[in-house]
């Protein structure tokens, strides 16, 4: 089985230890990985903008770059989901559409394709879950709280396989941290608000650490934790299950 | 992000959001009340089977509208009522005003109806010499501050009781100071109730309308549709194209989920079948369109109307909660209002569509499964198409497209000072970074993932 690693523009760029991370972790299960030299991002600033229209350059590129691979899989829960519902392709619509049927979020990957029942990592911290929307409501790596349904974690199934970590309980389980792309400055009063507020339920139940799946609501929570001066870090799910166990 | 002068989502949010303790009261509040919705369906195993069953048959109504509607016509004119058709809000507005000249009256008192908000019935009236007063308790508060409505089940949710004791102080009597809700609830009810008792004539709005009878049924917690209605001597219901549903028994689907989704309630506390006119008294029917089928006309938009304005969206919204109603800048506000309002004036409401984070929890709870938030995505594209959005904003855009389409220029530009921060998403529409004010940036590592990549798999 060969992967194509897909890395978010933005990971790349500020994240790359969550991108070695997700790298590492993948090869430790027995994945061979491949990082197409050629990409850059999936077209999801632009298209949640409303320039869905700009964003032919990106899909062709997307497609020219994995295409060919079993899976592509992804750290970013809401770049994966832009993909699945938006990459099209006049002259190409069909390789568009298998990509659509074989890009899966790193954390789904794991529990759905590679079926992981345990993990070598280890830690030893009190760590708090952040739900990425796009992820959870869009990919359905968890059940809603809205819904009347039986629930259920991908990420949290995997961060019980982790030695020593310490899940903490949250006020409000799945609400939105409030980066959600370009509103992060175009709707700047009401993102910052989202975000200490999630934040805070964080802070008041313990946590050391915030994880998730989707970078970009850690980056905005992290962005608020540093201008507070709180100690507490953020971290991307990769990197904790990425983490050996001493 | 409106290219019009007036404040948009985002400069009325900020506003809101200078007074933070304010924002919390007003998040808790309703955030308490999607609590006891949460309670409320998870005491039904069928929930979702509810949801889908009241969304197929609003799906069904809508493909056969006109059939229906004319049906509804037929029997309620059977019955006894008369039936007036209005193309816009002002057609509606001077159907009103007819009815309520012809009797030589010049008040009226009105429950709640969001389709005469959306109207601006009370201002046309207002403008004519009309009385109106608003009898449900939220909306008459909000009369009396001469401000809209915040929300379209709580209408003055925005407001603390102490605001209100004020307010009943300076208009109906109170003593200074006094904010009991006890005793404001008392002193409203006194005053209402004159107001009931002297009205000749009722306007309530419609919540369902039964095609197959021709009855319509008016859902309230406070009773006041009926102590309006079965006092007066000519009763005026105003509806919505989209209030239709073919048969008496889809009702037990929808009164279910309306007030579980509302307020946790399980049902409201009435829900009152109008179907013919007492002996002696007059019924109208004023049957609404004003933009409704043109949106019936919008593939992505249509089931839009599907909505039985039941608040659950906006309870949800973790930005509603944290920008007020007011910041939507229209009758509807919230999720809903969002993709409504723009098939109204979609240079006026342009910015809405972009006042949500996408996170989708407007879509789970709503009872009618409307698409809501994959509908402000779609609405973000026809509004950036039709041009309602500014030149910064699209040469960020074309400039950011530029640079993401070439794997050459984007690694270069990363280089060149991380690309990420340049172009997306910080930087796109504003010269001062907003995303500085109030959060630290990501601080740029040694390298990118792409160059440690060379570094340590090149040869691979
Ligand atoms: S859109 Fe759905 S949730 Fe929102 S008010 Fe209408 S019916 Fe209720």
């Amino acid at each position: 089985m060969t992967v194509g690693l897909f890395i978010p523009c933005y990971i790349d760029q500020f994240y790359p230890g969550t991108a070695i991370a997700t790298l590492q972790l993948l090869e430790k299960l027995g994945v061979t990985v491949v990082y197409p030299p050629k990409q850059t991002c999936c077209g999801q600033p632009m298209a949640n903008s409303g320039y869905e229209h700009l964003t032919t350059g990106c899909n062709e590129l997307f497609i020219d770059n994995f295409s060919d691979f079993d899976y592509i899989v992804s750290p970013s829960g809401s770049c994966i989901l832009h993909i699945k519902d938006h990459l099209h392709s006049e002259g190409r619509e069909n390789e568009a559409v298998q990509i659509r049927h074989k890009v899966y979020e790193l954390t789904e990957f794991l529990t759905d394709i590679l079926k992981v029942e345990q993990l070598d990592a280890a830690f030893p911290h009190k760590v708090g879950l952040h739900q990425s929307c796009h992820g959870q409501r869009g990919l359905k790596l968890s059940q809603m709280t809205e819904l009347v349904a039986a629930p259920f974690s991908k990420p949290l199934q995997l961060l019980n396989m982790v030695k020593g970590l310490e899940l903490i309980p949250l006020s409000r389980q799945d609400e939105c941290c409030g980066f959600g792309g370009t509103f992060c400055v175009a709707e700047e009063a009401v993102s910052v608000k989202m975000g200490v507020d999630r934040v805070a339920d964080h802070l008041e139940h313990g946590a050391e650490f915030i994880t998730g799946a989707d970078m970009s609501c850690l980056m905005h929570m992290e962005g608020i934790l540093k201008r507070q001066g709180s100690r507490v870090k953020v971290l991307h799910i990769a990197e904790i299950l990425n983490s050996s166990a001493q | 992000m409106s290219t019009t002068s007036t404040k948009d989502h985002a400069e009325l949010a900020g506003q809101f959001n200078a007074d933070e303790k304010r924002v919390d009261w007003h998040d808790e509040t309703l955030w308490w009340i999607r609590q006891k919705r949460d309670k409320a369906v998870n005491q039904l195993p069928e929930w979702e089977l509810l949801r889908e069953t009241a969304s197929k048959i609003k799906e069904h109504g809508l493909s056969n509208l006109s059939n229906y509607l004319e049906e509804f016509e037929a029997n309620a004119q059977a019955n006894g009522i008369t039936v007036h058709w209005a193309a816009d809000a002002k057609e509606h507005n001077e159907i009103v005003h007819g009815i309520i000249k012809k009797h030589g009256v010049n008040r009226m008192v009105k429950s709640k109806s969001m389709l005469t908000e959306e109207c601006h019935l009370n201002e046309y009236l207002t403008e004519n010499g009309i009385e109106v007063v608003d009898s449900d308790l939220g909306e008459r508060i909000v009369q009396l501050a001469k401000e809209p409505p915040s929300h379209i089940v709580l209408p003055c949710i925005h407001k603390k009781k102490e605001e209100i004791g004020d307010l009943f102080h300076e208009h109906l009597g109170t003593p200074a100071g006094v904010s009991d809700p006890q005793v404001l609830t008392e002193t409203a009810r006194q005053h209402l109730r004159e107001v009931f008792l002297t009205r000749k004539i009722a306007l309530t709005g419609v919540n369902f309308a039964v095609a197959e009878t021709g009855e319509f049924v008016v859902c309230t917690n406070e009773g006041n549709a009926d102590m309006g209605a079965h006092l007066s001597e000519v009763h005026i219901a105003s509806m919505g194209i989209e209030k239709i549903i073919p048969k008496r028994e889809h009702l037990g689907v929808f009164l279910r989920l309306l007030t579980r989704s509302a307020t946790g309630q399980p049902i409201t506390t009435y829900s009152s079948h109008y179907k013919k006119p007492r002996p002696g008294q007059e019924m109208h029917i004023v049957i609404v369109d004003n933009g409704r089928s043109v949106q019936l006309g919008r593939k992505d938009f249509r089931n839009s109307l599907k909505c039985i304005r039941c608040g659950a969206c906006m309870n949800t919204c973790p930005v509603y909660r944290r920008s007020g109603g007011h910041s939507y800048h229209n009758a509807v506000s919230g999720p809903i209002g969002s993709i409504l309002a723009p098939n109204l004036d979609m240079e006026k409401y342009a910015d809405l569509p972009f006042a949500s984070t996408l996170c989708g929890s407007c879509s789970n709870v709503c009872p009618v499964k409307i698409d809501i938030h994959d509908q402000l995505y779609k609405w973000r594209q026809v509004i950036v198409k039709a041009g309602y959005t500014t030149k910064a904003k699209t040469a960020g855009m074309k400039m950011m497209q530029w640079t993401l389409s070439s794997p050459g220029i984007y690694h270069a530009a990363g280089k060149a000072g991380r690309m990420v921060m340049k172009y997306a998403p910080f930087a796109v529409n504003n010269a001062l970074n907003p995303w500085y004010k109030q959060r630290d940036m990501p601080k740029p590592p040694v390298e990118s993932f792409d160059d440690w990549y060379k570094k340590n798999r090149g040869n691979k």
